[in-house]
């Protein structure tokens, strides 16, 4: 595939990635907490603002990148520094801009102690999820993905809650020990084409067991990053003990980039190892659903419960990927939008509780709706987009994906159907306890309701909620040319059996 | 001698002089805040001689000495490493004060033999200049201060010197053999005459016992046994000159050697790959379960020379161009935790890993350094050890040791946990009552330079990079 058309003058993408980087130089030398926190919230909210060009100079015609920005990085070891968007990433660079204003205002009165640094973490955070997106360059890629990892585990491991220190380590060996065979893969990958380039290595698939291994090294990384079961165990750590920013950023954007990953790599680079492992992807994805659910449906701790949800929801996007058709890989990339949307509002509204209360024990939060009807408003409407209520976002999402299970065969349709079921099980328990349950807690008495900076922060996912709900066209628009020619690259290619070992 | 030659001598002959007038200032009264200045304007001294001097080429003292693009890239690092650790060194608190002008005139002949070391292409000279470069080293390790319960640097100081006399023993056997196979001490010449012996045993063993010498100073496996316990028992500063200059030295040593097998001596590329692999493993192993921040550090140190050592198994340019990288960026890495290390414990007993507790508190500086050299030691991007393990990896993959790269990469998620485990200290735990660590503006530079430097190493690699390629390019013989 060619690059693009030509290469834009200005260059969006690296302002877009390099200037939270600035923003959080500027930070160093801002005293004041007051004027650090409103300096976080206007960088992010210009960030965001920022990147709206990007969807309306996007031409959704062409599956080809956009934005292409390629510059020579370190010559002697064939890494460029290229940058690109196209359909599959760009609603993935909007969501993260659009969640960091979020994050902030999540954790205006959360965080406490050594403010600047919790920002400055965040902002770096900012620019290496946006990087992840848009790297173009193997090497550029794994240098974002990487360089996620430590400003991560601080915001874990310095502003979390009392186990910090083990999900912190947790979290940074699953990751990294998951990486270092992807590093492999990308040299080998670039002996064999020769650059870094990623577009090079989709056009110059390798021989048949030299794809299977790379598809391997690929998808153990990806796996653990999305996280896949058995490769979850991390998640739920790391989620009960990170603040409630980094909870959003883990579940919003990181658990993404793993599914990010399998479209990026997986399907266009190694077809042939996709093929023949599709069942066993689609089988654990599967037994994530099932699995998420079960255990999402006997938590007690909210966190807890909607990390679990994310497995499950994850399990719905890995499956859309795997099954290899337009409404599959569709479905996915709009769950991967949906659960952003979702999950992120859950656990902001789950660290606004945990502010009143200091607890996310189930049955001590119990009829806190009784105090708070605005909250419990968002959090009902939250909750059933999570289940997939229709008229919310995830029912698009999650109606794609089944129905591209059902093309794909009916019993991988008919293996679903528990885990849908378990989804509105665990999502209205929760919200029935938490809304409606029980009489008044006394230690509840005094709870205030939403305040404007709170209800900010929750409103504009409740119009995503809707907007991709009722009228999801002007997401999916944007996909198709992207989606068909992803579909071209792992389905075509294979079916012209080029992959004789040499 | 003309003038030509005495420049392109100007940073060793700097370094000579200064050491000469080091020696006279310790004969003096109150000699040690002199010395201490004296030695800094050396180190500024010949870095600047070495600068002015980075494109100077001539051969000198009948065919013996090469001064070359690859020499002169080396003596800017080397004495840049001179600078760095001075600062490092501060005021000496943990040496005993009579001795701390000595102390500097040898720190001062140590580097001497470094940047003679570079240029050598005979193997007398180099013999010579790298007993220069280790025998004052034998004598700092036991100058650290003596206190009850603590006498471990007199038994660090006997294992150091064992070893290095036992290894040199080896290397100089080594030399003979290559020397009756060639006859001749010239290595542009003995390379020449070896070609035909390449597949002898005896060209093998030759190549492969002069190698232990500079194991012994790598600190590979199984010529690693001084190194936990000397970083232990040697003073901070000592202990992170040790681990970072000598280093460099021996690398640059090791790519003039290689080069006379040839790139294609399997028998040499298997040895070094089981070599590699046995260092990273016990490295990395060993260091999981030290509580010690230094012995950590040293058997780490013993990891990295196995991951060191793969550039040396490609038997290319493009491997020795990584391997020169990696130990450059190194330099840094190793100092970054060294000044932590001598910082936190301003009254010089060993620090363990709890001592390091809420540090992001005591002194966010040291933190943040402590933070970015041992993510660089792990190999976490943007830090320049990552950007050496991929020029690494890829060197070696490129002759397809895939084998050696897997075990390579598993390495470093072995790696990964001892390494948070520090920074699980420094940054997530609480400080208790410790006290917060003051720094000076000394420090302060040093800890800024190093922060840059293995950032600006990680992420703008490409000049650095291609003045290695370069001046490899020329041959490191200078053919």
């Amino acid at each position: 595939m060619s690059v693009s058309s030509s290469p834009d003058a200005f260059p969006w993408l690296s302002v877009l990635i390099f200037s939270p980087l600035v923003a959080a130089g500027i930070m160093a030398f801002l005293r004041g907490e007051r004027l650090q926190r409103a300096w976080a919230l206007v960088a992010t909210l210009v960030v965001a603002l920022g990147s709206l060009p990007l969807y309306w100079r996007f031409d959704p015609t062409t599956a080809a990148f956009q934005f292409v920005e390629h510059a020579s990085w370190i010559p002697a070891l064939k890494v460029n520094y290229t940058l690109g968007l196209d359909g599959i990433s760009l609603l993935l660079v909007l969501l993260t801009t659009m969640v960091m204003p979020l994050c902030v205002l999540a954790s205006w009165r959360y965080i406490e102690t050594r403010l600047r640094e919790f920002l400055v973490c965040l902002l770096v955070m900012e620019s290496a999820m946006v990087g992840v997106f848009c790297a173009l360059d193997g090497i550029l890629f794994f240098v974002f993905w990487e360089a996620m990892l430590i400003p991560m585990s601080l915001l874990i491991g310095v502003w979390g809650g009392p186990r910090r220190i083990y999900a912190a380590l947790k979290f940074f060996i699953y990751t990294m020990s998951g990486s270092v065979l992807l590093l492999v893969a990308l040299i080998a990958l670039r002996l064999h084409v020769g650059s870094f380039h990623i577009p090079d290595m989709m056009a110059r698939p390798g021989s048949g067991v030299f794809q299977c291994w790379v598809f391997l090294a690929f998808a153990l990384s990806f796996a653990i990053k999305v996280p896949m079961f058995p490769f979850h165990t991390w998640l739920p750590a790391a989620h009960v003990e990170a603040p409630t920013a980094g909870s959003v950023l883990l579940a919003s954007i990181l658990l993404k980039m793993g599914t990010y990953g399998f479209l990026r790599f997986c399907l266009p680079i190694t077809p042939y190892g996709t093929q023949v492992f599709m069942p066993y992807l689609l089988g654990l994805s599967v037994a994530a659903i099932t699995y998420g659910g079960f255990a999402a449906l006997a938590q007690n701790d909210l966190k807890k419960l909607v990390a679990y949800s994310s497995v499950a929801h994850m399990g719905f996007a890995t499956l859309g990927i795997f099954v290899l058709n337009e409404a599959g890989i569709e479905g996915a990339l709009l769950q991967m939008i949906n659960h952003g949307v979702t999950t992120g509002a859950l656990f902001i509204a789950v660290g606004i509780i945990y502010e009143r209360l200091h607890t996310r024990e189930l049955a001590r939060v119990a009829g806190l709706g009784k105090h708070m009807p605005v909250f419990a408003t968002f959090l009902g409407v939250f909750s059933l987009s999570s289940l997939a209520f229709p008229g919310t976002n995830s029912f698009i999402g999650e109606f794609l994906v089944l129905k591209s299970a059902f093309l794909y065969s009916p019993a991988l349709a008919l293996c679903l159907v528990p885990g849908v079921v378990l989804a509105a099980a665990y999502m209205l328990r929760m919200l029935q306890r938490v809304a409606y349950g029980g009489p008044a807690n006394p230690h509840h008495a005094g709870v205030k309701d939403l305040g404007f900076r709170e209800t900010m922060s929750l409103a504009p996912l409740l119009v995503f909620v809707f907007w991709i709900g009722l009228h999801p066209e002007p997401f999916l628009r944007v996909m198709h040319a992207s989606v068909r020619h992803l579909l071209a690259q792992a389905n075509g290619a294979a079916a012209h059996g080029v992959f004789v070992s040499p | 001698m003309s003038i030509t030659h005495l420049l392109a001598f100007l940073p060793e002959f700097v370094g000579l002089l200064g050491a000469l007038a080091l020696f006279v200032i310790c004969l003096g009264r109150q000699p040690t805040p002199a010395a201490r200045r004296a030695a800094m304007c050396i180190a500024v001294t010949t870095l600047g001689a070495a600068a002015l001097t980075a494109t100077q080429s001539a051969t000198l003292f009948a065919g013996a000495y090469r001064v070359d693009a690859f020499s002169q890239f080396l003596k800017i690092v080397l004495s840049l490493g001179f600078v760095l650790v001075l600062l490092l060194n501060g005021e000496l608190p943990d040496i005993r004060s009579e001795v701390k002008p000595e102390y500097y005139l040898f720190l001062t002949l140590s580097v001497c033999g470094l940047l003679m070391l570079v240029s050598c292409i005979d193997v007398i000279t180099l013999v010579v200049a790298l007993q220069l470069a280790a025998f004052p080293l034998y004598l700092m390790v036991p100058m650290r201060r003596e206190r009850t319960g603590q006498r471990s640097q007199m038994e660090a100081a006997i294992k150091y010197l064992m070893f290095g006399i036992a290894a040199n023993g080896v290397m100089l056997f080594g030399l003979s053999y290559l020397f009756g196979l060639t006859g001749t001490t010239s290595l542009p010449e003995m390379m020449r005459r070896l070609d035909p012996f390449l597949d002898s045993p005896f060209a093998v063993a030759g190549l492969g016992f002069t190698f232990c010498g500079l194991f012994y100073k790598l600190a590979v496996f199984p010529f690693h046994f001084w190194t936990p316990d000397v970083y232990e028992g040697a003073a901070h500063e000592t202990a992170g000159f040790v681990a970072s200059l000598p280093k460099i030295g021996a690398v640059a040593v090791m790519v003039r050697f290689v080069s006379l097998a040839g790139p294609e001596s399997r028998t040499l590329a298997g040895l070094l790959t089981l070599l590699a692999v046995a260092s990273m493993f016990y490295g990395n192993l060993l260091a999981l379960a030290q509580t010690d921040l230094k012995r950590l550090l040293g058997f780490s140190s013993i990891a990295h020379a196995g991951y060191g050592l793969i550039g040396f198994v490609a038997l290319e340019p493009a491997g020795y161009t990584a391997a020169l990288f990696y130990i450059v960026g190194y330099l840094f890495m190793v100092v970054a935790c060294f000044v932590v290390v001598a910082r936190v414990a301003p009254d010089g007993v060993n620090v363990q890993l709890e001592d390091l507790a809420g540090l992001h508190r005591r002194s966010p500086l040291l933190a943040a350094t402590l933070l970015c050299g041992v993510f660089a030691l792990a190999g976490v991007p943007p830090f320049v050890g990552f950007t050496g393990k991929l020029a690494l990896l890829t060197a070696a993959l490129a002759k397809g040791h895939l084998t050696l790269v897997v075990l390579a990469v598993l390495n470093t998620a072995i790696a990964i946990y001892y390494y948070l485990c520090v920074v699980r200290e420094a940054f997530f735990r609480d400080a208790d009552d410790r006290v917060a660590v003051a720094l000076d503006w000394p420090t302060r530079i040093l800890c800024g330079g190093l922060i840059a430097g293995l950032l600006a190493l990680g992420i703008l690699p490409a000049r650095i990079l291609a003045a290695i390629q370069g001046s490899l390019s020329q041959g490191p013989m200078g053919q």
